[in-house]
Order: structure tokens, then sequence, then C-alpha cells
């Protein structure tokens, strides 16, 4: 297993103070708390960081930390001392059973958590393929579920087959009855919330219950008005495009979006595609425009 | 190896029938009760239906309760914060969809 540098990954350096960590936690934690950021692997970085600081908030830990020395490097091949942990809280879970690195599990066991910092108890966040609200359907999902073991919270993978039902939104939740963790002795399993996302649609953006497409659209169709194919959830349709469209222009498509109740909406935002000019007669068209109709449309911008 | 398991359910949208009380959003959370009060006396939840002799919540609560509850733990800010928090990123949600389909 490789090394952490926990005071690299804070910031910090190996004699700072408990202020100056908490402070560098703080910072970090806003920068890359999963609700907040938009940063790329926010979600990895705030685990780090969030290991990095129970490590180093807790002075038990820190020394144990400490005691490995400087002498390693971040990313090295590291192996645990076989005198480690006497003296300290360790657990006696094996790796990979916590949301921890192997580096902490093997340091303080996993069982040595605090605080449980994911609470994602009976909570799980799935990214769905639009198709599924679109049309309903079973769809299988590999789940990380915490549960007890002889008293040690552990993750385990399960995998759940489950049916979307039709019509489903971003952010909505899905419920499974009883298949939750058991957290208790006396209480029977909880249950599984599953809140939905959707995963980009080549075609359709979501937006609650609405869809967006967008839809090229030639200079003639747009200026002249026509009558065009266009695709939809339920299948093609037949679409008039207004004379005097312009590009950005949105037509709506009342009850196309989302099949939820009540369904959403589909709109056709129009893009105007230009057809290329690369050939003698397109060139000629082109040129027969600018001379059949001046048009300058600049003339907003004052020149 | 991770243990698997098959599990045929047929769930339905939770948002759309759940009707929650005080004490379920409690117990989903694993929170104290006192904790839930708090964040409707702060706010952040909205209570449907106040006509009735107990406060209900939809499914949204719920989704708001545990990000509220997720921002207090992880970034250590208080009630009043997590609030001011919630409205400044429903704001920028707002904002980005604008953006996004020019409206």
């Amino acid at each position: 297993m490789e090394y952490k540098d926990y005071y690299k990954v804070m910031g910090v350096a190996r004699d700072a103070t408990e202020a100056q960590i908490k402070q560098a936690y703080r910072k970090l934690a806003r920068k890359y708390h999963p609700d907040v950021s938009k940063e790329k692997d926010a979600e990895a970085r705030f685990k780090e960081v969030g290991e990095a600081y129970e490590v180093l908030r807790t002075p038990e830990k820190r020394a144990a930390y400490d005691q490995l020395g400087a002498n390693y490097a971040a990313g090295q091949e590291f192996r645990p001392p076989p005198d480690w942990g006497a003296g300290f809280e360790t657990g006696g879970a094996g790796p990979g059973r916590s949301s921890h690195s192997d580096f902490f599990d093997a340091l303080f066991g996993a069982a040595a958590r605090e605080r449980s910092r994911d609470t994602e108890d009976h909570h799980a966040k799935v990214m769905l393929d639009l198709e599924a609200s679109l049309k309903g359907g079973s769809r299988t999902f590999s789940l990380r579920v915490p549960q007890i073991d002889d008293g040690h919270l552990t993750l385990k993978e399960r995998v759940l087959n489950v049916k979307v039902p039709k019509g489903i939104l971003a952010g909505q939740t899905i419920r499974l009855a009883g298949q939750g963790a058991r957290f208790s002795a006396e209480g029977a399993a909880g249950d599984l919330y599953i809140e939905v996302d959707f995963q980009p649609h080549p075609l359709y953006k979501a937006d609650g219950r609405d869809l967006y497409l967008e839809l090229p659209v030639t200079p003639w169709e747009a200026a002249l008005g026509a009558s065009v194919k266009a695709p939809t959830p339920g299948g093609t349709v037949d679409l008039k495009i207004p004379p005097g469209s312009h590009a950005g222009a949105k037509l709506r498509l009342k009850g196309r979006g989302i099949p939820a109740s009540p369904p959403g909406d589909l709109y056709v935002v129009l893009q105007i595609a230009l057809p290329p000019a690369d050939d003698d007669r397109a060139r000629a068209a082109y040129q027969a425009m600018a001379a059949a109709m001046p048009f300058n449309p600049r003339t907003q911008l004052g020149v | 190896m991770p243990n698997s398991e098959e599990s045929n359910s047929s769930p339905g949208i939770f948002e759309e029938y759940a009707v929650l009380s005080v004490r379920d959003l409690s117990r989903i959370c694993a929170v104290d009760e006192r904790h839930i009060v708090e964040l409707v006396h702060e706010g952040v939840l909205n209570v449907v239906d106040a006509d009735g002799t107990e406060w209900r919540f939809t499914g949204e609560a719920l989704r708001r309760a545990r990000l509220a509850l997720r921002l207090e733990r992880d970034l250590e800010i208080n009630l009043a914060g997590v609030a001011l928090a919630l409205e400044l990123m429903e704001e920028i949600e707002q904002l980005r969809r604008r953006v996004r389909h020019g409206l």
C-alpha cells in the first residue's frame, strides 16, 4: 500500500499547530465538499482531506502517525512495522472495509473511525440513464452499503436490481423497503433510499421534468417556415417551424418531456446550421443572396 | 470478494407519496427530533399542510435535511450558516439553469 503524506494533503508543515491544521481543514473542506464543489474529483479529494484531518486533529493519532517518521514519501510503498498499534486504540478490521484508504486502515483499523464521516447509512446516490425514466425498466446498481458486523461498521458491496419508476426526476428518491442496513440489535433492517441523478443524454438535457433538445435547421427553414422531423422521447414527430424563426427560439411540445405526473414539456431550441460554401454552385447561391438582400446584422453595434 | 445479492423490489418514487413526520425525518436522517425542529425554525425545511395537528413534510424536505446535516457536520457551520448556504446554492442552481437554457 502507498504511504500517505497527510501534512502534504492538508498543505501544512509537519510542525503545524492544531489551530493551523483546523484552519487548513476548514478551507479545504469548503473547497472540496461534494455538495458545494464543482471541482473535478471533489469527492475523492474531500475524503482524502477528511482522512488527513481525522489523523492530524487527534493528538494520539497524530503522534502515532509522526512515529513513522518523515522517511516515507507520498506514494511510496509502505509496510506497517510489526509492533505497530501497541498502545494505540486500533481496531481489528481488515483493509477495504471502510471508506478510508488502506493506509489509514492499516494504521488505525477500519473500526477506529471516531465518527462516521459518511452517514450514507441507508442512503445512496446513483447515476441513471435518462431512458430508464422515460420508459421505466429495471437497472442493476452496485452499491456500497454499510452494515454492522460484530460491532464493527463495514461496507458491503451489494448488487441491487431496481425497477426504476417511469417518470422519476433527478433529485428524487427511490425507497427500497427493508433493504437498508441493520443498525441496532433490536431493529429490523432499515429502508434503503436511492437518490437519482441522470447521466448526460446524447439528445436531451433534463431540467426538472422538462427536456431540452437542440434542433439544427437551415436558414431557409428558419426564414420561410417549414415542417421538419424532430426526435422526441415518444418517437419522431413533424414539427412546424414558424416563418421568421431565429436561432435560440424555443418551441414547446407540451407533455413531451419526462412522463412524470404531471408530465414535463419538451423544449426544442432552434439552431441555424449554415450549408458549407465548398463548391461553385454553393458560392454562387450565397453571392446571389448577398446581392438580393443587402443586410447588415451589426447595426446595433454601431458599425 | 464483494458479497453480492439480488433483490427485486417494486419501489415507487418516494416524493410522490411521502408524507413525512418529524419522527420519520429524524429516523431516516439519524438525528434527534429536536434537530429537525430546529431546521424548521431556521427556515431550512418547509412544513406542508400546517393545518393538521402534526407537522408534515415532502420528500424534498428529506433531501434538504440531509444536505443541511452534511454541511453542518462536514464544514462545522451553525444552522444560520447552513440556511444561508442552502439559499445561495439554490440561487446558483437557478442561475446555472438560466445560462444553460438561455432563459
